[in-house]
């Protein structure tokens, strides 16, 4: 028998998160239709052309480089949910591990002077830590990691509101600008920014991230880690029947999504592309988007890279929409409709495979009247 | 009429993807008998009765009740004919009573309230006349199994059902229960209920049914009297070659003490007292010890307080000379305690891995199977692993190593289980329930890999509720009744009955160990 094509688990994958992506962008356009029809068309243009709204191909390339930029963090974020999902683990922390990242990351490059590197290496310690407040709650607790994340994800921003309080500007909320502060704490960029029209926000981050993304790829299907928390992810009963240290297992699995989630964070802000204000009210949502990324991306590290680079497309054509014909809040609207849908790719995955069986059941009855023709 | 029909099933044909289960089914019960379904697992009784019930909609054949055809779309239309179903996992709401059970969905009402008198009544009524006998206020979870069963009876009869059906009812009873339900079936025969009983156990048939119908890989085998026939041509109907019951083994050679176990108490998870209560035993190299007891009984508990799954509260485990009371479960594993467990979905196998993955479930960390610098893991080394094991235990798969556990067969994943743990070489193998829900030819085989491992002079440690598998497989029969070892008894001088009264708590004696 020929075996289906489309019961292959990847070309599932690959087709279920087109599905979403279309019915996100479809979605999108009916509320802006409802909104006000006038302008529908163009604003959902102007959404899923981004950069590309410009016409002279080196300010494309620039802007194709800012969305660049913040697609990095969004890769972490959506890593670090996706390998404590392989663990059985939600970790809906990521946004928390995420600020801290940013506060240990800025404070060390503006408060201590430090260079890049131990700016960097500080938040992926941070963020380690941070995750493995969730492990150990969980672990010796049975504390859900949902409900302690969720926690910690406003502990975290309101410590790193105080502590980033003491390196801001003086005349508003924003923390002190890199690049005049302490230049040596940015990444450097080894030339790349050449390829985008000298964008001096790109960095070896974006190369960097793209590495650790294979890593994290390898060290879940090929060694002796990745076999075990996927093991305890799958049936943590026989994990702990197999003699695997389960409780070790959950705060590993968390230190690690951790450090990639403050990782992601110190990719962002030793570029100097934003500024921290430390009056924030709310956790930053790349860690939430990380969700939607990690899901649309099939759960795979490699998906996860265009996945994240789809949603930042997306969040940052946003801001293309004509702001005359719809209020300014529209652009946040359609990207959270977009990225909302784009987590039904496991419910799309169910419909597809409904689907084949039903027509297999039915190809196997009309061939059995055939053969008896 | 004498020869009415109270449903027939005619010429039934269910197809799944890649699999026929029913394949051109013929069932017809005549009203007022005892029809015995016999079948092996998957041979496609569930599915039969599921068509019955509405859940399935058959590609083929017409079901008629009282000779007129009728369509049944959902459990509702059977309900409504009056078809009703004792499972073989009760349907009954733990923390209700009795009598809450069986009038949920069916509540008499009085202006819009509850009718409870009434209805305790037409229980009463009910239970007198067909020899039920159910306390109606009494809190489900405090009653026996048997007990429990009868109000699931009861349930059947007070939605005035006339066709009854009985899936593998006995499996969770004690002898003396077993020949309660025998009376009572006899009983609702006798009073014009038509029955079907789903069993695989011969001796019972014989005993209560008419008639018999037996299905085979899908396929309709046959319908004999039961008085015509004898359980050698059943079972041969059954299975479609001549089985061996008895498990052939020579006089055991019993070495030293394996593992000895003292004193050990074991806390329940589900009530406050403990399950297993001061129990102290031994297991020899060369023997096969049976733990005989009604499901229940704290032979889960002790298992999980030996293999380290759940803490233990006090007591003393030894193995193979070393106190191993607070070592790791790797550290029993490394030293040769191997485990086939109660709920292989549960704790014996990742589901989701491939059969590769999960013969290595617990070795998977040493250098045969993982590079010690950086972990990568070998695939070769896993792979030949893998066809190693599928050869020498004969696992059936569609894909081999790499088959998706979940999609093999209940039978194949248990031989997966079983061949992963024999093939450690284990000192002592313990194995709950190793034959659970499988076929005759399967149950044939783990019983041999059995004695293979007691011959070879390892310890074999069987928990087991099957009574004539603990009376064919053991050396040695420790009975548990409410978490502690009521007799020691010899598999060659005890009788069936006498077992029963130990495993009902009716009888005890002092274990010697």
């Amino acid at each position: 028998m020929k075996k289906n094509i489309l019961k292959s688990d990847g070309v599932q994958a690959v087709i279920a998160s087109l599905i979403c992506v279309v019915l996100g962008v479809f979605v999108g356009y009916v509320i802006l239709l409802i909104i006000n029809p006038d302008g529908a068309f163009e604003a959902i243009v102007a959404v899923l052309k981004n950069f590309m709204t410009y016409s002279r191909p080196d300010s494309q390339l620039r802007y194709f480089g800012n969305t660049l930029v913040k697609t990095i963090p969004l890769i972490l974020c959506s890593l670090s949910i996706l390998f404590a999902y392989k663990a059985g683990l939600f970790n809906i922390g990521a946004a928390g591990q995420y600020c801290v990242g940013i506060c240990a990351s800025l404070y060390a490059a503006l408060a201590w002077g430090w260079s890049w590197l131990p700016c960097l290496l500080l938040a992926v310690i941070v963020g380690g830590i941070y995750g493995s407040l969730v492990g150990l709650l969980k672990a010796y607790f049975n504390v859900n990691e949902v409900i302690s994340g969720i926690m910690l994800n406003w502990i975290g921003l309101y410590l790193t509101n105080m502590i980033l309080s003491a390196v801001k500007e003086e005349a508003s909320p924003y923390t002190i600008n890199i690049r005049t502060a302490n230049p040596d704490a940015l990444i450097p960029s080894l030339g790349l920014e050449q390829l985008f029209n000298n964008n001096q926000y790109i960095t070896i981050a974006i190369p960097l991230a793209i590495i650790i993304a294979f890593i994290v790829y390898i060290i879940l299907d090929k060694t002796r880690m990745g076999y075990e928390i996927k093991a305890t992810g799958f049936n943590k009963d026989a994990a702990k029947y197999a003699g695997m240290a389960e409780k070790k297992n959950i705060i590993m699995t968390l230190v690690i999504a951790g450090s990639l989630a403050g990782m992601g964070a110190a990719f962002l802000y030793l570029t100097g592309f934003e500024q921290y204000i430390v009056t924030s009210s709310q956790v930053p949502s790349m860690g939430f988007n990380g969700i939607a990324a990690a899901f649309l991306g099939g759960l795979n590290p490699i998906g996860a890279i265009f996945s994240s680079f789809f949603i930042q497309h997306i969040s940052s054509g946003g801001a293309y929409v004509d702001k005359s014909i719809y209020a300014s809040q529209i652009s946040d609207l359609i990207a959270a409709v977009i990225i909302y849908l784009c987590g039904f790719v496991f419910f799309m995955k169910v419909v597809m495979n409904n689907m084949i069986a039903k027509r297999e059941a039915n190809k196997a009855k009309t061939g059995k009247e055939g053969g008896e023709n | 009429m004498e020869d009415a029909y109270a449903v027939e099933m005619l010429h039934i044909t269910k197809k799944f993807p890649g699999i026929i289960a029913n394949d051109d089914v013929t069932l017809r019960l005549k009203k007022g008998e005892i029809h015995a379904l016999l079948g092996e697992n998957g041979a496609g009784k569930s599915t039969l009765m599921s068509v019955l019930f509405g859940l399935y909609q058959p590609e083929e054949g017409i079901i008629k009740k009282d000779g007129v055809e009728v369509k049944i779309k959902d459990p509702n239309d059977a309900n409504a004919l009056g078809i009703g179903m004792v499972h073989q996992h009760f349907k009954l709401v733990e923390c209700f009573s009795v009598l809450d059970n069986i009038i949920l969905g069916a509540e008499p009402l009085k202006k819009g309230f509850l009718d409870k008198a009434t209805a305790k009544d037409k229980i009463l009524d009910l239970s007198k006349r067909y020899g039920l006998e159910v306390e109606p206020d009494a809190i489900v979870e405090d009653i026996t199994v048997g007990m429990q069963q009868r109000a699931e009876i009861l349930k059947m009869l007070y939605r005035d059902n006339e066709i009854l059906i009985f899936d593998e009812p006995t499996a969770v009873l004690t002898p003396q229960e077993i020949k309660e339900l025998m009376m009572i079936m006899r009983n609702l025969k006798a009073e014009g209920k038509s029955i079907l009983f789903i069993s695989h156990k011969l001796n019972e048939i014989m005993e209560v049914a008419d008639r018999c119908t037996v299905l085979r890989r899908g396929k309709y085998v046959g319908t004999v009297e039961t008085k015509d026939t004898s359980m050698e041509e059943l079972s041969a109907m059954m299975v479609g070659r001549d089985v061996n019951f008895h498990v052939e083994k020579k006089p055991a050679h019993i070495g030293d003490a394996v593992l000895k176990v003292s004193n050990l108490t074991v806390a329940s998870k589900r009530h406050k007292n403990d399950a297993v209560k001061n129990v102290s035993f031994e297991v020899h190299a060369g023997e096969i010890v049976c733990i005989a007891g009604i499901d229940g009984n704290g032979q889960s508990e002790l298992v999980y307080g030996l293999t380290g799954l759940e803490p233990i509260k006090s007591g003393k485990i030894e193995f193979l000379n070393e106190d191993v009371t607070k070592r790791s479960i790797r550290h029993k594993t490394e030293k040769g305690m191997a485990h086939i467990p109660e709920d292989r979905h549960k704790y014996g196998l990742v589901l989701d891995y491939t059969l590769a993955d999960n013969f290595i479930l617990q070795t998977y960390y040493q250098n045969t199977y993982s590079t010690k610098f950086g972990g990568f893991m070998k695939r070769d080394a896993i792979i030949k692993n893998a066809e190693k094991i599928i050869e020498k235990y004969d696992v059936r798969s569609s894909q081999g190593p790499n088959t998706i556990v979940r999609s093999m067969s209940g039978g194949n994943q248990q031989k997966a289980i079983i061949g992963r743990e024999i093939d450690r070489e284990p000192e002592l193998l313990i194995a709950v329930q190793p034959t659970r829900g499988l076929d005759i030819g399967a149950i044939e085989y783990i019983h041999s890999q059995l004695v293979k491992q007691r011959d070879e002079g390892k310890a074999v440690l069987l928990i087991s509720l099957e009574l004539e598998e603990v009376l064919d497989v053991s050396d040695r029969i420790l009975v548990m009744y409410e978490g502690e070892i009521v007799g020691e008894l010899d598999p060659h001088t005890v009788s069936e009955e006498e077992l029963g009264l130990y495993m009902a708590g009716a009888k005890r004696n002092e274990v010697k160990a």
